[in-house]
């Protein structure tokens, strides 16, 4: 497995092996399926959204509706006004969709598309809206193109206000329709009024009932990005991915927002719910506070497992983070932190969580990939791996217990369903962490040692 | 309303207009009718169809395992094709690159300035970190936009690093489809690698090769083994498990066998033009189809020998199947089928289904051109249109060096006359009975209507409009990647597919769709108010 890969490490300039990040385009994608009865548009050639749709498809197991301008070498020559407006047309004529989102690919990036005027152009039904952002591929990663996205919502709807309309605009970060569906289940249970967005819950895990619907229940809807504009306050959680559109909702609608890192693990739930309660007025319920002692139950009932184990992981920049504050918290020691989105906050913000809790000896490197997180392995091991479907092959060829968690898994089902967020995220990251760990010791034991209790 | 017309009815003007020549109803099996096919998607359309980079690097490049294929662009396309179209390959000598997604991810400072130096710089560090065979670039959308010559990096770092170096301009603008992409692999593989060794051809033995077979979940690798064990020797299989080194010999081959007729009916032309070596359009896919395939083979080698020890391992694979095809026969009897994929496999898989009793009612391609629909028969009249004129085309030459006498020309015209397939392909409608629908590069809302007026028991796709199917109640099998399952080629392949064919229309959760309370009461209740009587 992996067996070209040599254990001196060279310093690479130019070839990028084994990639830790996919390009813009995918990540606007993401969160435009967030948003109710929206189509998202890819304005370039055909197979960036074949492509992006498939990823997507095959990590959430449900169907990625996307149309494609369908770029063919004319439309390199002579823009792509012309299938914009075609595009359009045929979108709302057969899909009919509230709104279209388009976002660029590095083709039309490169001819220099000018989205602003060619929408403007458009001949669009009463009623129906087209807005767009740019995500060209060749600047950041996909976690770019999901704040873009974002971004591209915000500037186009959202609507400032004189009065404070009460709800918390909760931004989730790039995480999975489980994870939405829990921030949504603390709201709830705190009492707070709230708008998710964008929110895949729903949409990216719809219902199977016999019926297609092509734009399900759930999603953030119209009406609420432009109440986001006159929101109390926004919590933009994951301070990587959701900086940027909580920059634009201040400078747009002047709404106020508070950054804070994606709510893994105690310390982080805690802060997510101590601003919902506070920005809402509302005290922290019981059931909230049982279910944090429950996930302190666990982590001292197992922490014999986990104490001092090196984990290595490797992601989207804020939910590296977010695991590694986790483990910190179980006692664990991140080796390796790394993240192919290239984000020097990155490693600033690893830097501060590691003095947190006196880790020195880990490596934590934005822009980097996978290929260089398993050299370094090869030359100093990890107890475990954290990381996407990817990291699977290090796994094996390193012989390291390995957790999915994170963006893509592509071999496995559920995972999209289940948060990792929240005081409930972290007792099944508990579990799957202390399962990887406590099958290794069964695996490893001789007969004779394989026991029954623990 | 005919099916075909309730498929287009929902069409404005213009889009009607352009689709309905691509929605063909077959009212009499065998008659030929023409279909609209390789030409340009509508805007705005939910398609299928993915670019020139994946026809040539996802597709025919991708699956090559001892060469280091550097994606020259943006992260995302080499990301995407990496380990994602299941070619399985096993290096002996551990030399496998499958497992690695190499780019020179492409950064704004790059596109302005220009990717050569760059480009080259990243084949440095393949050839120094990796010491591979080759170095292969496929280029991506903007290369040729900003006018990166990847060919002239490519002969410098050959120079410079005593390695084959060959560059590939497959930006995804190119074409209509993925098919330029095949095109363009192809006529790189022929120009450079293909008869590189220039090793002589050794007469009269069964020396095949494979041509368009990638070895998804396997296949390739149950088709060496059922041939190996007849007697063939595989001299190279394109490009499934396939190897730089292995392709360089692929002209001391006696035969082409071309699996996958979109892909690389290119390449067959060109090393029948070369080399002489005849190629013949074989199907490893359905149990009927695999026999005949195998009594073709051994009748175009015309040997005695072969050709008992061909109806031997028929008999032998047959009887280790007999009771589960029965089975599972017994089981998907008179069910109905709907099968779209790219190339190919909509044709192909018609057969092995029709060995379980499955009839197809509906089918179509993603990406063919008129040639696999009609048959070759066509392909002087297929008009080129300027999508299609952008992509080289070569013109090779025969190899006097290597240029080997096959069969004399009374037996191949005998051969024909007897109806083997010999340098033809009759493409999918002959196969398709009455009343069936087909349709060239479907998309979403077609497939949703289809779905709706056929109601077939299973439809066969790929991953992005599987999920769809599923809400719809349909039961849905990928065909470009098997569902992680596979082989499905030959005899015992088939019974794995029609093992999963099976599971999924069987699967007990489509019985429970409708929740019990939607028609059973939970409530009991009585009228009015009891204290009020």
């Amino acid at each position: 497995m992996l067996d070209m890969t040599p254990k001196e490490i060279v310093k690479r300039k130019a070839l990028r092996v084994n990639p830790a990040k996919t390009c813009q385009p995918v990540g606007a994608m993401y969160a435009a399926l967030g948003v109710h009865r929206c189509m998202p548009h890819s304005h370039g050639s055909q197979g960036c959204c074949s492509y992006h749709r498939t990823f997507l498809a095959r990590h959430f197991k449900e169907p990625a509706i996307a149309t494609t301008s369908s770029f063919s070498e004319g439309a390199c020559v002579f823009g792509g006004g012309s299938n914009l407006k075609k595009a359009v047309k045929n979108i709302f004529d057969i899909y009919n969709p509230d709104i279209i989102a388009v976002h660029t690919t590095c083709l039309s990036e490169t001819i220099g598309d000018d989205l602003n005027t060619l929408i403007q152009e458009l001949e669009i039904p009463e009623g129906k809206l087209v807005i767009h952002t740019n995500t060209p591929s060749y600047v950041g990663s996909h976690i770019n193109g999901f704040a873009n996205m974002m971004t591209g919502f915000i500037k186009y709807l959202s609507e400032k206000s004189a009065v404070d309309n009460g709800k918390i605009g909760i931004f989730p970060g790039f995480v999975n329709p489980g994870d939405m569906h829990e921030l949504k289940r603390i709201a709830k249970l705190i009492g707070a009024k709230y708008i998710m967005f964008p929110d895949t819950d729903g949409t990216m895990n719809a219902p199977l009932t016999g019926h297609y619907e092509m734009y399900p229940k759930g999603g953030t809807t119209i009406n609420e990005i432009r109440q986001l504009g006159g929101a109390r306050h926004v919590l933009a959680l994951g301070e990587i991915t959701s900086a940027a559109p909580a920059l634009e909702i201040k400078r747009k609608c002047d709404v106020d927002s508070t950054m804070l890192p994606l709510p893994m693990g105690i310390e982080a739930t805690d802060s997510f719910v101590m601003a919902l309660s506070h920005l809402s007025k509302k005290e922290v319920p019981a059931e909230i506070e049982e279910e944090r002692g429950q996930l302190l139950d666990i982590m001292v009932d197992s922490h014999a497992y986990y104490g001092d184990k090196r984990v290595a992981i490797a992601g989207d920049p804020d939910t590296v983070l977010g695991l590694a504050s986790f483990c910190l918290e179980l006692g664990m020691k991140p080796k390796y932190m790394i993240t192919g989105t290239p984000d020097q906050k990155f490693t600033q913000k690893a830097k501060e969580k590691l003095l947190k809790y006196g880790v020195i000896d880990c490596i934590a490197k934005a822009n980097t990939d996978l290929f260089e997180l398993h050299q370094l392995m090869k030359n100093e091991s990890v107890d475990l791996l954290i990381g996407g479907t990817h990291c699977k092959y290090i796994a094996r060829a390193e012989d390291v217990p390995f957790v999915r968690a994170g963006f893509p898994i592509l071999d496995r089902y559920v995972h999209s369903y289940m948060p990792l967020v929240g005081y409930r995220g972290a007792m099944r990251m508990a579990e799957l962490i202390s399962n990887a760990l406590l099958d290794r010791q069964d695996r490893d034991a001789a007969d004779k040692d394989f026991e029954l209790v623990m | 309303m005919d099916g075909r017309e309730a498929v287009l009815d929902k069409y404005s003007g213009r889009v009607f207009k352009n689709r309905k020549d691509h929605i063909v109803q077959l009212d009499e099996a065998g008659v030929s009718k023409q279909i609209a096919a390789n030409s340009r998607s509508v805007p705005g359309l939910m398609i299928n169809r993915g670019c020139c980079y994946a026809g040539c690097k996802g597709v025919v490049l991708g699956p090559l395992r001892d060469i280091v294929l550097i994606t020259h662009g943006p992260i995302g396309c080499g990301y995407y094709t990496w380990g994602t179209r299941r070619n399985k390959a096993d290096a002996p000598d551990g030399r496998n690159f499958i497992q690695y997604s190499f780019s020179t991810d492409m950064q704004e400072t790059d596109i302005v300035f220009g990717g050569m130096k760059k480009l080259h710089q990243a084949i440095k560090e393949a050839v120094e970190i990796f010491h591979p065979k080759a170095v292969m670039i496929c280029s991506t959308c903007p290369i040729g936009l900003i006018g990166d010559d990847i060919n002239a990096v490519a002969s410098e770092a050959e120079k410079e690093f005593g390695i084959t170096c060959i560059a590939y301009s497959c930006e995804g603008y190119k074409g209509v489809s993925q098919s330029a992409g095949h095109h363009i692999a192809n006529n790189g593989l022929m120009k450079r690698v293909i008869g590189s060794a220039k090793d002589e051809v050794k007469e009269k033995a069964f020396r095949i090769n494979i041509l368009g077979e990638y070895n998804i979940g396997g296949d390739g690798w149950e088709q060496e083994r059922l041939l190996k064990k007849i007697g063939y020797e595989v001299v190279a299989v394109l490009t499934g498990d396939g190897s730089y080194e292995a392709l360089t010999h692929a002209h001391t081959a006696n035969l082409n066998l071309v699996q996958c007729h979109r892909s690389i009916n290119y390449i067959a032309e060109m090393m029948k033009t070369k080399y002489n070596i005849d190629w013949i359009k074989v199907n490893f896919i359905g149990i009927d189809e695999t026999i005949r395939t195998l009594r073709e083979l051994a009748e175009y080698f015309n040997d005695e020998e072969l050709k008992k020890r061909t109806e031997e391992v028929i008999a032998e694979e047959l009887d280790e199947i007999a009771e589960e095809r029965a089975f599972y026969q017994s089981k998907l009897e008179g069910k109905t089928a709907g099968v779209f994929v790219g190339g190919s496999r909509s044709h192909h898989y018609q057969n092995v289904l029709k060995d379980f009793g499955v009839k197809t009612v509906i089918a179509g391609y993603e990406f063919a051109h008129r040639d696999d629909y009609e048959g070759r028969e066509v392909i002087p009249d297929i008009k080129l249109d300027a999508d299609s004129k952008n992509i080289e085309t070569i013109t090779v030459q025969p190899d006097e060096q290597l240029y080997h006498v096959a069969l004399d020309k009374e037996r191949f015209n005998e051969l024909r006359k007897n109806n083997i397939e010999l340098e033809y392909y009759k493409g999918m409608f002959k196969d398709m009975g009455d009343g069936t629908i087909t349709v060239d590069d479907f998309n979403h809302y077609e497939t949703e209507k289809i779905l709706e007026i056929f109601k077939p028991d299973i439809f066969y796709s790929g991953i992005k409009d599987k999920y769809m199917i599923q809400k719809k109640g349909v039961p849905s099998n990928q065909l470009h990647s098997y569902d992680y399952s596979g082989p499905y080629a030959c005899f015992k392949g088939a019974i794995t597919f029609a093992r999963n064919t099976y599971l999924s229309i069987y699967t007990p959760a489509w019985k429970m769709l409708t929740p019990p309370w939607r028609t059973q009461s939970t409530l009991e209740g009585t009228i009015g108010d009891e204290n009020y009587a």
